[in-house]
């Protein structure tokens, strides 16, 4: 696959300095790339005494950052918060999405075409201009400072919609009519015999419904007044503050909202690249 | 099968009745019962619920009573409003081709690269698997002056003098761009690596037998194949430098969009607007501007694109 990519004739094997050149460049380029990243974890493992010491591999490394801020409770709490936002919404729109896109994809009957467009137009609003409606509505129900007033506005979404739809209708007709001449009732063809088939577009809507709502901020920065609710990034802006210029501290709470992220792509790194190329090519 | 059977008794031999194609139309609003219950109520009533309070003078403390285009015509005579207009765009102006300029050039050459691919790759893309607000944080550090900050140190040990960078009117919108540029070349890199991989390689073979030279098959071939996945880029990475908020909020948390207002984009205006003046009928205003300002530029942008 890779190699058909290339012209043939650029790929003799014989070395040429032009590319050593070139993979040196790319590599120089990368390592810019993740100095931020660096930077980060490693001052997260200094103490206050070596953070001006900007050596990139600690003298003295010590976990005493994490030790302190994850002992005293608030980050813990956090990260339980982002991590049950991030999985229940995630989890809703792997259902409902593709739900939505396959009955969309795969069923024909009047006003199919109405509710796509209408679906469809969603993506035209952006966020900001519900998030004033989002909020009197969460205020009048009671939803400020609850996980479902974070939850409720991503439950569903146009984009992982239109995503599932796409791929519901490559999946051959054919494989559905067996499943119905064998008994099987709607719902079962969809949950036992289309959804295995589209499993690299479902692994592309959840993570990327994961990421986004692992690092959302606008909304949780809104909704939430209380610590106890805050999302990561929400609760990690307030620590920062309140630390002012304990630059270690604050990189070591960046390192804890960051690593998560990070170690996910280390084991899912081909199936992450492949959700971002299909989502480019079909979204 | 069970289940089937257990309906068909359940609902007295109408189910078993229905033809197929009766069946499949109820099946089909079954399934999208609760999604639009949740559309309709969570995203349209909203829409037209901000249409509403745009124009009306809903504050926090007293109900909304309608006041016409009050709030737009105040808009249009805020001088702030203008300040905030004009950084919108430049992080929109500066941000989208800086972007797509880099992560084009390194997919380009990567694309060709075998050695370590996916490792090189992944650096590129590590970025964007960050969370904003927690980097703008790291690069808050890096801009401190010296001893602190990295890049001054860096400067001043080339015996370069030290520069301001978010302290200064003039430095502190490139300087809050540049994280929101790296963290977005991982997945545009990405991107252009899919369509690249898509050009089918039986055109760079012909083109290589006319003997054209590399320049003039990226000009002849590369690039017009590559409009489709260009049009994509560009609309996507425009829409989120004119939403831009994340970093800005976070890289100066003692007054967010300074100094003087000169990093102070659309969206922060209206949160501040929103939830620290509980101004909500203006703030809704300037939604309805941002919304209008989104749209163009993406009707804009997908014609221009489509024409040439």
């Amino acid at each position: 696959m890779k190699a058909a990519a290339f012209p043939p004739g650029l790929m003799m094997p014989h070395i040429r300095p032009g590319r050593i050149l070139c993979w040196t460049l790319l590599f120089i380029g990368g390592v810019i790339m993740v100095t931020p990243l660096l930077f980060m974890l490693s001052t997260s493992l200094k103490d206050a005494s070596q953070v001006y010491d900007l050596r990139v591999i600690p003298e003295t490394p010590t976990l005493d950052n994490y030790i302190e801020i994850l002992g005293d409770g608030r980050f813990t709490r956090w990260l339980m918060n982002s991590t049950i936002v991030a999985v229940i919404v995630t989890l809703s729109n792997v259902f409902f999405d593709s739900l939505v896109g396959y009955t969309l994809a795969k069923f024909r009957f009047r006003g199919r075409y109405i509710v796509f467009i209408a679906i469809l137009s969603t993506l035209m609003i952006p966020t900001e201009m519900l998030v004033l409606p989002w909020y009197l509505m969460a205020s009048q129900f009671g939803w400020i400072d609850s996980y479902w007033g974070i939850m409720f506005p991503g439950m569903m979404t146009a984009f992982g919609t239109f995503l599932m739809k796409q791929f519901f209708e490559g999946v051959p007709d054919d494989f559905l009519e067996a499943a119905r001449i064998d008994g099987l009732n709607e719902f079962t063809i969809w949950w036992k015999i289309a959804m295995p088939l589209v499993t690299p577009a479902l692994s592309a809507l959840a993570i990327f419904t994961f990421l986004g709502n692992w690092t959302a901020f606008f909304w949780p920065l809104i909704v939430t007044t209380s610590a106890e609710l805050y999302t990561l990034p929400v609760g990690l802006s307030s620590f920062a503050v309140e630390q002012s210029i304990q630059w270690e501290k604050i990189m070591t709470g960046a390192s804890i909202a960051t690593l998560p992220t990070l170690i996910i792509f280390l084991f899912l790194q081909r199936y992450i690249v492949r959700g971002v190329m299909l989502t480019g090519l079909k979204g | 099968m069970s289940t089937v059977s257990h309906r068909e008794v359940a609902s007295g031999g109408l189910w078993s009745r229905m033809s197929l194609g009766q069946k499949q139309v109820i099946w089909a609003w079954s399934f999208l019962a609760v999604p639009l219950v949740f559309y309709v109520v969570i995203r349209f009533w909203p829409t037209f619920q901000a249409f509403y309070l745009s124009v009306t003078d809903w504050t926090i403390t007293k109900p909304a009573a309608f006041v016409g285009l009050e709030n737009y015509g105040r808009l249009l005579g805020d001088p702030l409003f203008w300040q905030v207009f004009r950084n919108t765009f430049l992080y929109l102006i500066l941000g989208t081709p800086i972007s797509l300029l880099i992560s084009f050039v390194v997919a380009y050459y990567l694309d060709r690269v075998r050695f370590m691919h996916s490792f090189i790759r992944a650096l590129y893309f590590l970025p964007f698997l960050t969370t904003a607000a927690a980097m703008a944080w790291v690069w808050r550090w890096f801009y401190q002056p010296v001893p602190i900050g990295v890049i001054n140190d860096v400067l001043s040990s080339f015996g370069i003098p030290q520069q301001p960078f978010l302290r200064s009117t003039s430095q502190a919108l490139p300087a809050v761009l540049a994280p929101a540029v790296w963290a977005g070349l991982g997945f545009q890199i990405i991107i252009f690596l899919a369509g690249l991989r898509a050009i089918p390689v039986t055109y760079y073979e012909a083109a290589r037998i006319d003997g054209l030279p590399e320049g003039a098959i990226l000009r002849k071939i590369t690039l017009p194949l590559l409009k489709p996945t260009l049009v994509f880029l560009v609309v996507f990475s425009s829409i989120g430098f004119l939403r831009i908020f994340d970093q800005v909020y976070n890289i100066n948390t003692n007054d967010p969009g300074g100094p003087l207002n000169s990093t102070k984009p659309l969206v922060l205006m209206i949160y501040q607007t929103a939830f620290s003046s509980y101004e909500m009928g203006y703030a809704a205003a300037q939604t309805v501007v941002l919304f209008v300002i989104l749209l163009v530029i993406s009707l804009v942008q997908l014609r221009l694109m489509r024409d040439r």
